[in-house]
């Protein structure tokens, strides 16, 4: 399949927006807080999930989604918001805590909510996946073409909630993609140490629906995968399942040591990074010159700037606001 | 309109129909509950009425279809999820607990979660421990769910209805011993009359189920029905015991709680949950924080003790609260 000029370069600003957004978060997380790490201080206080070196994924499976679309993530969830198409703002004064957030400061980096581009995730491992069931289940219902899209990683696929949410949506043949970002480990246990089997892929076959594999650092591979496994839930045909290999450049989380990285693994997973990949096929392609780039990368820096400043600027809601929003 | 007796199964029955005619986003789901009408009755008739996309059957699978209710809540539609046992809760725990339960707050209020859990509580008929619990203490004290157990069949329909128009999540926690079913211990308290036209009771509302001076008795679910029957136990012996039905642990009904100890100044809580770290400590609470002054006697409490409900007969009847036992706890606190 040939990607389109327009589409490629869509693509490749989404994986410059959600690296900058994350890597910009990354550094203003320690604000405050060194030199002895106190987790509970600065402008960010609490956990930092961060996506870099995931962007492909995120980018490739919502290229094909509309805003109407669901789509459930995880602890990790900012790469999939940016690529969902939510405002960077909303997102950054959020994990700021302030009162112009998506939850106005009540869900903070883990739990976003976001109901006009029906957007949820949620910090409970393998939690959101049978919500994307659910919103499938609405879908299908109500007869609509609209395809729920569910996040989570390696080390979810083997909770029980998953399990249970694919043969429910294969029974169902409910319009849901299953997408496992397989980044190797789930906090510090490797795949191989906590999967029977090779591949998460090969899990779609127990539940009789397709199940592919896809190199998770080739956007262009990435959307390839996802176009197929989307156009399929709108027809009707019902769920599928994407396994994208990836890595996380940051560790589980921010302050994560790492000790058990293998040597030299994190080194020659940066060399097949997602932004050089997509770019060095544009720049064959004569789509993108070296200028360009730095013209995309400035402009993403300035909306992420603008984004800081505005959640740098934002008041913090009122202290007993905590006792609200229990009830509808 | 005729005066009709209906069992409160058939009343929980007959509410989710009235709503599924007026809302076609109300659908049911769970296990046995489309053909089998569920195990204690509570969707009996449903599916021949409207078919098996709005009166699903599951796999046993509660956190993944307790799940797919949060999930199909927040696009809008309004699921009634069946929990068969709530003893079976923990196998889909983190989505009641955590997902169900705060995704309304996390949102900022952004993203709401329109659905019921019901469920089945409670023994007295043998099904020892993981088949026996109420456990409605415990989910009293999550924040975020609504707690509502009616004792009546006149109580279920209302509240059932209430439950599903409500925009929070409910859970809507009925007594298998009250249900009414031809298998269970005949129950006069489980039939009764109910209005055919559809009507609500709002949360939040205890019921005073039968007045009176010497005592308080607060309860719920079955415990109502053993309260009442001690109350005409006593009334023979000149005691006189106001039974207030609670109806709904969240919202609680405060006031009347405390304007009939104003009243009686003395009070008895009768609850078949475990003893310790529930809905009768929470009420003997509430009773100090507001009424101690009007007190005569310190609260009394009348609970299933701390142990996982044995099997066997005698020690079953041992651990669990029954009339005469109310009626000697009552004359204790009067005397005393």
């Amino acid at each position: 399949m040939a990607l389109s000029q327009e589409a490629l370069l869509d693509l490749y600003r989404m994986l410059v927006r959600i690296r900058t957004f994350e890597e910009r978060v990354g550094e203003m997380y320690y604000e405050e807080k060194l030199p002895a790490f106190d987790i509970a201080a600065g402008p960010i206080p609490g956990e930092m999930h961060l996506y870099s070196g995931q962007e492909a994924v995120a980018a490739g499976v919502c290229a094909h989604l509309r805003p109407d679309d669901p789509v459930t993530s995880t602890h990790r969830p900012h790469g999939h918001l940016i690529a969902k198409g939510v405002d960077l703002k909303k997102i950054m004064a959020e994990i700021f805590g302030k009162k112009t957030g998506l939850c106005q400061g009540k869900g903070g980096h883990m739990h976003l909510f976001d109901p006009d581009l029906h957007f949820g995730c949620g910090g409970i491992i393998g939690g959101g996946i049978p919500h994307a069931v659910g919103a499938a289940l609405a879908i299908k219902k109500r007869g609509q073409d609209r395809v729920a899209v569910s996040f989570f990683g390696d080390g979810a696929a083997n909770i029980g909630a998953f399990h249970e949410s694919v043969n429910l949506a294969a029974l169902w043949k409910l319009p849901v993609v299953f997408v496992v970002e397989d980044n190797l480990y789930a906090i510090s246990v490797p795949k191989a140490a906590s999967t029977a089997v090779r591949s998460n892929a090969e899990r779609g076959a127990a539940y009789g629906i397709p199940g592919v594999q896809v190199d998770g650092q080739d956007a262009v591979a990435v959307y390839e995968a996802a176009k197929e496994a989307v156009d399929r839930a709108r027809r009707g045909e019902g769920p599928s399942l994407i396994e994208g290999l990836c890595y996380r450049y940051r560790g589980h989380f921010e302050g994560d040591a790492e000790g058990y990285l293998k040597e030299g693994e994190k080194a020659s997973w940066k060399e097949k990074d997602p932004i050089t990949i997509l770019g060095n096929q544009l720049k064959e392609q004569g789509w993108l010159t070296d200028s360009d780039a730095e013209a995309i990368q400035a402009e993403m820096t300035s909306l992420v700037g603008e984004a800081e400043t505005f959640a740098r600027e934002s008041a913090y809601p009122a202290p007993e606001e905590a006792l609200e929003h229990v009830f509808a | 309109m005729a005066d009709r007796l209906l069992t409160t199964s058939k009343a929980i029955a007959e509410a989710i129909a009235q709503e599924m005619e007026r809302d076609e986003n109300v659908f049911v789901m769970g296990e046995d509950i489309g053909a089998y009408g569920g195990i204690f009755g509570a969707t009996e008739g449903l599916l021949t009425k409207f078919g098996p996309e709005r009166v699903m059957d599951t796999p046993i699978s509660e956190m993944g279809f307790i799940g797919t209710a949060v999930g199909a809540a927040t696009e809008g539609m309004r699921p009634i999820a069946e929990l068969m046992f709530i003893d079976f809760m923990g196998a889909g725990m983190d989505q009641i607990y955590n997902q169900m339960a705060k995704i309304h707050y996390m949102s900022g209020g952004n993203t709401k979660v329109p659905m019921v859990l019901m469920t089945a509580i409670g023994g007295s008929y043998s099904d020892a421990a993981q088949h026996s619990q109420c456990l409605y203490g415990l989910f009293a004290h999550t924040p975020g769910i609504k707690v509502v157990i009616p004792s009546s069949p006149y109580d279920a329909k209302g509240l059932m209805t209430q439950a599903i128009r409500d925009d929070s999540p409910v859970m809507f926690f009925f007594h298998k011993g009250g249900q009414g079913l031809g298998w269970m211990t005949p129950n006069p308290r489980a039939t009764g009359h109910v209005p055919e036209e559809p009507y609500t009771i709002p949360f939040g509302q205890a019921d005073i189920k039968r007045e009176g001076s010497d005592l308080t008795i607060l309860t719920v679910s079955l415990m109502v029905h053993r309260s009442l029957d001690a109350a005409e136990k006593l009334a023979e012996e000149g005691i006189n015991a106001e039974v207030v039905d609670l109806r709904t642990l969240v919202p609680l009904d405060r006031e009347t709680i405390v304007n009939s100890v104003k009243k009686t100044h003395r009070v008895l809580i009768v609850d078949e949950d475990y003893k310790s770290y529930g809905m009768s400590g929470e009420l003997v609470a509430i009773v100090a924080e507001d009424a101690l002054d009007y007190l005569d006697a310190p609260p009394k409490r009348l609970a299933v003790p701390d142990v996982p409900i044995p099997y066997s007969r005698p020690m079953e009847q041992y651990i669990s609260p029954n009339a005469d036992k109310i009626a000697a706890a009552a004359r204790e606190l009067v005397a005393g």
